[in-house]
């Protein structure tokens, strides 16, 4: 091991444990792509480093600056650790009924946290913020959605890191989000290996929390269109809460994996594509999946510990993903 | 909250929040059909002010609509000409952001 003079040089090269125990299938191997080991915690740190080398480049972001994102979590953690280390101030706009832990380590960070309406959902974080970049032209407005930085960050590193770990490689399922991680790692994966699977999962939003007063309001990342996420994926399913929920904890409790929830969702999705695939006549796959993020910003909802019904049905008021 | 459960030659479809207002408040309802195009017909027979909210003038789902089969989106099955089976359940969601 190396000494490194910044944590920024830990993002990325993260590790693949195989978890072929959870397979419904002796001949389809399942590989969880360890995210939640960058140093913010979680798979945000790639698109937020590239996002602010992106704008640095540009020569937009410049020390004093001020820098706004929507964020339920983990981009807002991300670029909280980095703006501190480049010397710029940042706000996120946070929607009010994300978990504690989240404030929490923003606030750590000395992030200004701009709260937005729980029942308007990250759509509602999102509105208010472009609304908010719009009123102040001088304020940094990365915009995940649609910044060409956070696809290409996965087309760089994430999908070259997981093709020289599983060259043999047959699916990749990953929760959809921004479709960041999905385009750029399946644009660069379907490059190099045609065949290769693409499979995103999508988390419902809970009930109460998807925060809109007509589908016009809906929301398809300009990432994913640019990206021509239509015709590049093979396949999107949701995934209920407590499939995620159950999936989750088998990842703590069998591999010793201490998972957050998405990423219990994205095993659930690469358990279905195993239960399809029928090695006996297709032969063997192997399928590498996400894991986003630990179990760190989680605890306090009960998710591993309490009955998992009631928490199931929690879950439509409290934005986990 | 009322919940359908399919009987014999209809399907159970789940609606979105912001769409229930349109369907006497419902959260499920159960139609008749075999293709997802013939389980939104029957919807919007049965709950004409659904019609615009899920289709396009063209009869082309809605942009910011997503129909799922089994949990599967139908954009990247057959489309409105999926199959669906008796025990299937078809959930209509809105497109949100995540992240």
């Amino acid at each position: 091991m190396a000494v490194y003079s910044s944590v920024l040089d830990l993002i990325g090269n993260t590790p693949i444990i195989d978890v072929s125990q959870l397979s419904p299938d002796p001949g389809v191997r399942l590989l969880a792509k360890l995210e939640g080991q960058n140093p913010a915690g979680s798979v945000k740190d790639r698109i937020a480093a590239a996002m602010v080398r992106a704008a640095e480049e540009a020569g937009e972001l410049v020390p004093g600056k001020i820098v706004i994102e929507p964020s339920s979590g983990n981009t807002g953690i991300a670029l909280a650790m980095i703006c501190q280390i480049r010397g710029y101030h940042l706000k996120i706009v946070l929607p009010e009924n994300v978990t504690v832990e989240r404030r929490q380590v923003l606030e750590a960070f000395g992030v200004e946290i701009i709260p937005s309406p729980g029942g308007e959902g990250s759509n509602g974080a999102v509105r208010r913020a472009q609304a908010l970049a719009a009123e102040n032209p001088d304020w940094v407005f990365l915009y995940q959605y649609g910044n060409e930085a956070n696809p290409t960050a996965h087309y760089e590193t994430t999908g070259p890191e997981i093709l020289r770990d599983v060259p043999d490689i047959t699916h990749f399922v990953a929760g959809l989000g921004t479709s960041g991680t999905l385009m750029g790692v399946g644009t660069y994966l379907k490059e190099h290996k045609p065949d290769v699977k693409l499979y995103a999962v999508e988390p419902p939003s809970g009930e109460r929390v998807e925060g809109l007063r007509s589908l016009d309001d809906g929301y398809v990342p300009p990432v994913f269109e640019k990206w021509g996420g239509m015709q590049l994926l093979d396949g999107k399913r949701i995934v209920r809460p407590i499939d995620s929920l159950e999936y989750t904890r088998k990842l703590v409790t069998e591999t010793g994996i201490f998972a957050g929830i998405s990423s219990g969702a994205a095993l659930a999705g690469a358990v279905k594509v195993a239960k399809k695939w029928n090695s006996a006549e297709n032969g063997p796959a192997s399928i590498v999946f996400i894991v986003c993020d630990g179990a760190w910003k989680y605890l306090s909802t009960g998710a591993y510990t309490d009955d998992l019904d009631v928490i199931a049905e929690s879950i439509n008021d409290v934005i986990y993903f | 909250m009322s919940e359908a459960t399919a009987t014999t030659g209809t399907v159970v479809v789940r609606l979105p929040t912001v769409l229930r207002a349109q369907a006497e408040g419902q959260s499920t309802v159960q139609v008749a059909g075999t293709t997802v195009r013939e389980v939104l017909a029957s919807l919007v027979s049965d709950y004409p002010g659904l019609g615009t909210n899920i289709l396009d003038e063209s009869g082309d789902l809605r942009k910011f609509v997503n129909v799922y089969v089994d949990d599967e989106d139908i954009r990247f099955l057959d489309r409105l000409d999926t199959p669906v089976a008796a025990d299937d359940e078809v959930a209509i969601l809105p497109a949100v952001a995540g992240g």
